[in-house]
């Protein structure tokens, strides 16, 4: 219990820093919205085009997205040493990693979920008849996405091309996680429901949240002491 | 048992040897002023004491524990060359936040009893982004102190302060020594550090030089210990 409300006070302090100064958030939501928008000039998104290439699209906007506010989250301990003090604190690194982490899902999640309805209008996508699936696939998906990112940017925090170095480190590892995605929310968005096969990407989603987290939880330690 | 204790601590940076065999122990209401010129070792010898990084060689131990050790780190307060508080949240939110996650039974009354004693309760709901250096600093070790660590330690502490704000401080400082609390600290303020210390410490490219008891002779003149040891 101890460490779980420690894990929340952590998320509960990024998020209001966040809110406050709204770095990463705003400009991940501007570069998300953008893309979207000249996605949308690039092609002409006919009924069928858009039913084929809609989860691949919607999860790189995500990605690309993403990583911007992943790159803040160790980052905006730096300011004053401020990771020295949580490092000190008796909080377990691994309690700091998973506050960071759930604070990195909100703020994903906020963005994801103001882009949808861009991208519905964008792209004339019916997004809402099947939204629970839809949600819980970007829940799934974007904990992954939170999770390999939340720990590269524990890595990467101290590098002067960390915000060069997230992106090249993190696309790579999730790209179980982004074809999952991608599958899913194509057939959700073309109206259809999760069925047949299709459970097999979601077993891998869960399994890729499962494995990483665990993996993440146990070498956290070594990553931010070395 | 000592209160802090470093045993044959080795610590590189590439193949530079930062600090080289660097063994001493102090014991509860001693207050050790670690001297020594830039690049002696100083912050690595302190980030090693509060198990912020590991050392090549040797151990650390915090009354008998790691200092990874969570129950060891409960007991430790860390003031280090950056104030370690939060531009974008309030002084009330900073304490309160410690206070949360050293697990004080009330993180909120503890903060706004420290903002009284350091003198901000004025400025309580106003954000850090806006205070002076010397109110950050103060934040910064009421936030060291916050928990009540049995030892402290302090990288620098009187930096860039004004009269008034080195008095704070040293009161402060002087009355948790009182409590019987053990404070590490590093400075190149010697008077002021000397004035507090009980022993003193004096690192020579990454080598102790010379530890003991502060003596009238060093509070007399400052520079005596650097000048014996060739670093004057």
């Amino acid at each position: 219990m101890r460490f779980l409300r420690r894990s929340l006070t952590v998320a509960a302090k990024d998020l209001r820093s966040e809110l406050r100064s709204k770095e990463a958030l705003n400009a991940s939501l501007a570069f998300a919205l953008v893309i979207l928008l000249l996605f949308s000039f690039a092609f002409d998104p006919t009924a069928e085009t858009t039913r084929e290439i809609s989860g691949g699209l919607l999860w790189l906007v995500f990605a690309f997205a993403g990583t911007l506010i992943l790159n803040r989250s160790f980052a905006r301990e730096l300011a004053n040493d401020c990771l020295d003090a949580l490092i000190a604190s008796p909080v377990p690194p691994s309690a700091l990693f998973l506050g960071k982490a759930l604070a990195n899902l909100v703020l994903l999640l906020a963005v994801e979920l103001v882009s949808l309805p861009v991208f519905g209008v964008f792209y004339n996508v019916r997004w809402t008849p099947y939204f629970g699936p839809l949600l819980g696939v970007l829940v799934l998906a974007t904990w992954g996405l939170a999770v390999i990112g939340t720990m590269f940017s524990a890595l990467t925090v101290n590098l002067r091309l960390r915000e060069l170095m997230l992106p090249v480190l993190v696309y790579p590892m999730i790209i179980p996680a982004l074809m999952a995605a991608m599958q899913l929310t194509t057939v959700l968005l073309a109206g259809e429901p999760v069925s047949g096969d299709n459970w097999l990407w979601v077993r891998l989603l869960v399994a890729f949240d499962v494995v990483f987290t665990a993996l993440a939880l146990a070498l956290v330690e070594t990553v931010l002491l070395g | 048992m000592a209160t802090l204790a470093a045993d044959d601590l080795w610590k590189y940076y590439g193949d530079f040897p930062a600090l080289r065999e660097v063994s001493f122990s102090v014991s509860g209401g001693v207050c050790l002023a670690l001297l020594g010129r830039n690049g002696a070792g100083k912050t690595t010898l302190l980030r090693l004491l509060a198990g912020l990084a590991r050392p090549a060689r040797g151990s650390v131990t915090i009354l008998g524990r790691s200092p990874r050790e969570a129950a060891a780190r409960a007991r430790l307060g860390v003031l280090g060359h950056g104030i370690a508080v939060y531009d974008e949240l309030s002084a009330l939110e900073n304490l309160t936040l410690f206070g949360r996650l050293y697990g004080l039974a009330q993180p909120g009354r503890a903060a706004l009893e420290w903002l009284e004693r350091i003198g901000l309760a004025h400025v309580r709901d106003s954000l850090v982004r806006e205070f002076s250096r010397g109110m950050r600093q103060r934040l910064a070790l009421a936030r060291a102190l916050l928990h009540s660590p049995d030892v402290l330690i302090l990288d620098e502490p009187f930096t860039a302060l004004d009269d008034r704000a080195v008095g704070l401080i040293q009161d402060l400082l002087g009355q948790a020594l009182a409590a019987g609390r053990t404070i590490v600290m590093s400075t190149h303020q010697l008077r002021e550090a000397l004035e507090l210390a009980t022993h003193v410490a004096l690192l020579v490219r990454g080598r102790l030089a010379h530890f003991g008891e502060r003596t009238a002779e060093m509070v007399a003149d400052p520079g005596w210990l650097y000048r014996r040891y060739g670093e004057a």
